[in-house]
């Protein structure tokens, strides 16, 4: 059995939630106030996911950096693989919002967007 | 130069309540005057996702938010002038600087005030020490880190838990930074739970509550900053002093309102908002000169933002149109126990856009208590809140149909149970 | 390159600027060699900008002498060099009765020493001039030919003015020797050695350890270190003349000033420290500037606090300016002990030295020489029609960087290109007054460090809040070293 604590994020209660787990199932879920502090609480002892935000290289722009978003959130023990990939890339302007700089973003399968246009230079 | 409606600033404030404006009339002739090189203000640096919730449903980030407003504007018809800085504002009159058309006046039917804030500098802090380099408000940090693509520094004390520091936090640690503390002066953080957790807890940096910074060292550029424990009058206590050794101290400890072009404009402040005193549809002591966003009053959430400046957009619409100011009673709104403040501060109900929205913020927090609205001493609303804390903005909605017969008088007041 | 000039002069502080123009008429060759990056980076830069009449200073001394001598001297200079300088007259305050001797020693003090137009107000008359002075007030001394000056304009004009005259600045350049060898001497420095017929000593809280390198008679300088705090320019009119305490043996106390610039300035502490290169502010030095500011001055809003700072003061233990040759060191000329009044002063010892060096290396005056010298165009001080035809021609003086002072590109430009120009972001900060508003350069530090990179020609993260390793930012995102 393993008991692992989280502060619930829905509201500024900030909840301390204790989820006690055995293996992958979820045997007991202690701390909440409310059914959306439960959810939070398994989702986040599951699968923990977060969206990654920074920035991509530029080429011939206006700027020199693009700002970018994982399309999707990636699992979060993966963020920093994200980053490294993040770091690696670069791209060619005019870069519109939405253009894709990686398409599968540290093996997450998940894309890397630019989230800013940047006309070229 | 002329224009129907003047709106100074292109940030999330001034361009909501320009699309609103050209909504509401598509005849009227707007113009923004923006001061920076690009329209969006401080949204082009918040690259981080979670804006748009309330407004598009769905998670955006701050330029995409930008972006979908500035999108519109084409369509709508509404003009913008880049660079400019607007030097004095009056309700039929406008004064700006710019490189192309050196110092002009925009004549105007109604002037919108969407200036933003700005952060409260290591100046108007008292904080002890040297004055070396690498010392940042979050916010300068965020722009030279998001925008210009600069490191600010490697090892990273920050000294407040706003939201900004905290994602500050976590954008210089996927950028390699390491962010070694941030200290809180009060016992609880003014930022958003989501982002203590998604951007502190996520990189197990340590959050200390009731800590201040003391001082700081280093001749050129910052070589330790020392912390202390403060006791409840937020004094630190002797002997809790630590030295941390860091390159960078970054500091989210308030915005203030940037309200300087209104008060020499003579329009009437309101103290604990450091905004102007309005009424209900944004319209400042000076008729004519109406104010929203976080010039306003800040606001933690840019949906709201927009959402407010939608109504002072309209709102200058009508004004521009009809000229009346309405006729009917004024009720006035004010802040009783627990409230720090209210706005807007008087309402006609008379002018009402739809339901009456009254923001305020909190003193203090308060656990399991209640929110109660008073008409003349009479109880209307009394409604239950697990926690209020002066980070989260709260609002009543009243009905229209409500305010009828208007009373003269409404009070907010927090009462713990 | 030839190492060799007729006169050396140590610091580019207020002191050596000063020495530099005065010299600079006469046909000589002048070095000034500063540790710092830029002129006025030490005691010049950390003072309460104040023009003081000369009725503190004991008759008969040189302190007297220099500073009647200097706040004569004053207008026509600023006229001259396009300095920022209001007299607004200043007010020593009596809360006392019973310290009301001390108001009168001090308006026969200022007789003697020949201050013109002094008066003792009493409690009425105060009040009228000054509508928010303490009500404890009694009556004050007041001196309409003290006034408030642009610190760093004064230093940085100087400069610029012996600079077109043909004076040479080596600057980041510290002294680490100096010996006589024959009939002249030898300055070692950190970069160069260079020779010259005579020294001036004008190294603010180093002047002591210059001196002690060459002399028999030893100096001792205590760096007195002085907090500040300047708050917001809305206070503009709060108060409108100097207001001082009454004095004591550690200076003229706290004063409340509004600045040349509309600022109100509220300051200083006096405490003694032993570094003299680094001056950090104290809580309890802000402590003690709040509780001195109130006891004059009712009601001052001291949390529009915009920033807070501290300067060090060169006390030598004399209490004394050291203006002379230096005891067995002919040709080598101190300008030691430094301290308040040596803004006021500088013109007064700059004329001093020059004539003392002059005399001792037999120069004559140069036929032409150029004593006016322009600060950098503010298009929001020039009338319309002008300002309009400015940026007609230079769209750059139309673009605004720093919001709360209105500064634009166009200004930092001229701050950058001009003679001895800004080489940081403190060094435009001095120059123009871009970052030292409300929000101290949250907003426009950014945009200045680009115009700087750009004009100077270096990557942005080698640009320097103020020289040597003072980075800015330290390397790009995405760095792959």
């Amino acid at each position: 059995m393993e008991k692992r604590e989280l502060t619930c994020i829905n509201c500024p209660m900030g909840c301390r939630i204790t989820v006690t787990m055995e293996g992958d199932d979820i045997i007991a879920v202690e701390g909440n106030t409310c059914k959306r502090g439960y959810l939070y609480a398994c989702n986040e002892v599951r699968t923990p996911v977060r969206t990654v935000t920074s920035t991509v290289r530029v080429e011939g722009g206006v700027s020199d950096r693009v700002s970018c978003k994982t399309k999707e959130p990636v699992p979060k023990i993966k963020v920093f693989e994200v980053m490294e990939a993040i770091n690696k890339a670069s791209c060619k302007a005019p870069v519109a919002i939405g253009d894709v700089l990686i398409e599968d973003c540290a093996g997450t399968g998940i894309p890397v967007v630019a989230t800013k246009a940047v006309s070229p230079a | 130069m002329k224009a129907d409606i003047v709106i100074v600033g292109g940030g999330p404030a001034g361009l909501a309540a320009a699309i609103a404006a050209a909504k509401e009339d598509n005849t009227l002739d707007i113009l923004i005057l923006e001061r920076d090189h690009e329209l969006g203000g401080i949204l082009n640096q918040c690259i981080h996702n979670g804006f748009g919730l309330h407004t598009f449903n769905e998670e955006l980030t701050g330029p995409e938010y930008a972006a979908r407003f500035e999108a519109q504007l084409d369509d709508l018809g509404i003009r913008y002038m880049l660079d400019t800085m607007v030097l004095d504002v009056a309700s039929d009159s406008v004064t700006a600087v710019n490189g192309k058309e050196g110092v002009f006046n925009v004549d105007c039917g109604a002037v919108v005030l969407c200036m933003g804030c700005r952060e409260r500098p290591r100046g108007a802090l008292n904080i002890p020490g040297l004055r070396p380099a690498g010392v940042f408000t979050a916010g300068t940090a965020q722009r030279l880190v998001n925008i210009e693509g600069y490191m600010p520094g490697k090892e990273v004390v920050i000294l407040g838990s706003g939201d900004i520091g905290l994602i500050m936090a976590r954008r210089m640690t996927l950028e390699g930074a390491k962010v070694k503390a941030v200290c809180e002066l009060m016992p609880y953080s003014g930022g958003l739970k989501r982002n203590i957790v998604q951007c502190l807890d996520d990189f197990e940096i340590p959050l200390l509550l009731s800590h201040t910074v003391v001082d700081i060292k280093g001749k050129e550029r910052v070589s330790s900053v020392v912390i202390a424990e403060v006791d409840e009058r937020s004094k630190p206590i002797p002997g809790t002093e630590q030295e941390i050794s860091c390159d960078t101290l970054l500091l989210s400890c308030g915005l203030i309102p940037e309200n300087e072009l209104s008060r020499e404009a003579g329009v009437e402040i309101n103290p604990a908002t450091n905004g102007p005193v309005v009424n209900e549809s944004f319209e400042t002591s000076i008729p004519g000169v109406f104010a929203c966003g976080n010039v306003l009053h800040v606001h933690d959430l840019v949906d709201y933002v927009s959402e407010e400046s939608g109504r002072a957009g309209r709102a200058a619409a009508r004004y521009v149109k009809n000229r009346g100011n309405g006729s009917g009673p004024v009720i006035k709104v004010k802040n009783g126990a627990g409230v720090r403040y209210t706005v807007p501060s008087t309402v006609r109900t008379s002018e009402l856009d739809g339901d009456l929205v009254i923001r305020f913020r909190s003193g203090g927090v308060y656990r399991d208590s209640y929110i109660d609205v008073l008409f003349d001493g009479v109880n209307k609303m009394h409604r239950r809140k697990p926690i209020i804390t002066p980070g989260e903005m709260e609002q009543v909605i009243l009905k229209k149909e409500d305010l009828e017969p208007a009373p003269s008088e409404i009070l907010i007041s927090i009462a713990e149970k | 390159m030839d190492n060799s000039f007729d006169v050396i002069i140590i610091g580019a502080g207020v002191t050596g600027c000063a020495v530099a123009r005065e010299l600079s008429r006469y046909d000589c060759s002048v070095l000034v060699i500063e540790k710092d990056e830029d002129v006025c980076c030490g005691t010049s830069k950390a003072n309460s900008g104040i023009v003081h009449a000369g009725y503190d200073a004991k008759p008969g001394t040189l302190k007297a002498k220099m500073n009647i001598r200097g706040n004569e001297m004053m207008t026509s200079l600023c006229e001259e060099l396009d300095i920022p300088f209001k007299k607004i007259g200043s007010l020593v305050v009596c809360t006392d009765e019973a310290n009301r001797g001390g108001i009168e020693d001090l308006y026969q003090r200022g007789i003697a020493n020949g201050v013109p137009g002094l008066e003792i107000l009493e409690k009425d008359e105060l009040r009228e001039i000054e509508p928010n002075i303490s009500d404890d007030a009694v009556c004050a001394l007041y001196a309409p030919t003290a006034g408030v000056i642009c610190p760093f304009r004064l230093n940085a004009a100087l400069g610029e003015c012996a600079e077109q005259n043909g004076v040479v600045f080596r600057f980041d350049t510290k002294v680490i020797g100096i010996r006589r060898t024959d009939d002249s001497w030898t300055v070692v420095t950190d970069k160069d050695t260079y020779m010259a017929r005579a020294v001036v000593n004008a190294a603010g809280c180093h002047a002591d350890e210059l001196h002690n390198l060459v002399s028999d008679t030893k100096y001792h300088i205590t760096p007195r270190r002085g907090d500040y705090m300047l708050l917001d320019r809305s206070l503009d009119g709060f108060v409108k003349h100097v207001i001082f305490p009454q004095p004591t043996k550690m200076g003229k106390g706290i004063l409340v000033t509004p600045t040349v610039h509309g600022n109100t300035l509220v300051g200083p502490t006096a405490i003694d420290t032993d570094d003299k290169d680094e001056a950090p502010v104290t809580s309890e030095g802000l402590s003690k500037v709040q509780e001195g500011a109130i006891k004059n001055v009712k009601g001052l809003p001291l949390k529009q606090v915009i920033t807070g700072f501290s300067g060090l003061r060169a006390h030598e233990d004399g209490g004394e300016f050291i203006l002379e040759e230096a005891s067995g060191c002919p040709g080598f000329f101190d300008c030691v002990g430094i301290e308040s009044p040596g803004l006021t002063a500088c013109p007064a010892i700059g004329e001093y030295m020059a004539l003392l060096v002059s005399e001792k290396l037999c120069l004559v005056k140069k036929d032409s020489w150029n004593g006016i010298c322009r600060d950098v165009i503010k298009p929001f001080e020039l009338p319309a029609e002008k300002r309009a035809a400015l940026i007609k021609e230079h769209p750059e003086y139309g673009r605004i960087i720093c919001r709360c002072e209105t500064i634009t590109e166009g200004e930092i430009i001229d701050s950058i290109r001009r003679p001895l120009g800004a080489k940081s972001l403190d060094g435009v900060k001095r120059r123009t007054r871009a970052g030292m508003g409300r929000c101290q350069g949250g907003f426009c530090s950014p945009r200045v460090m680009e115009i700087l990179s750009r004009e100077l020609g270096l990557p942005l993260d080698s640009i320097t809040k103020s020289g040597g390793d003072s980075h800015i930012v330290l390397g790009r995102t995405k760095d792959e070293g």
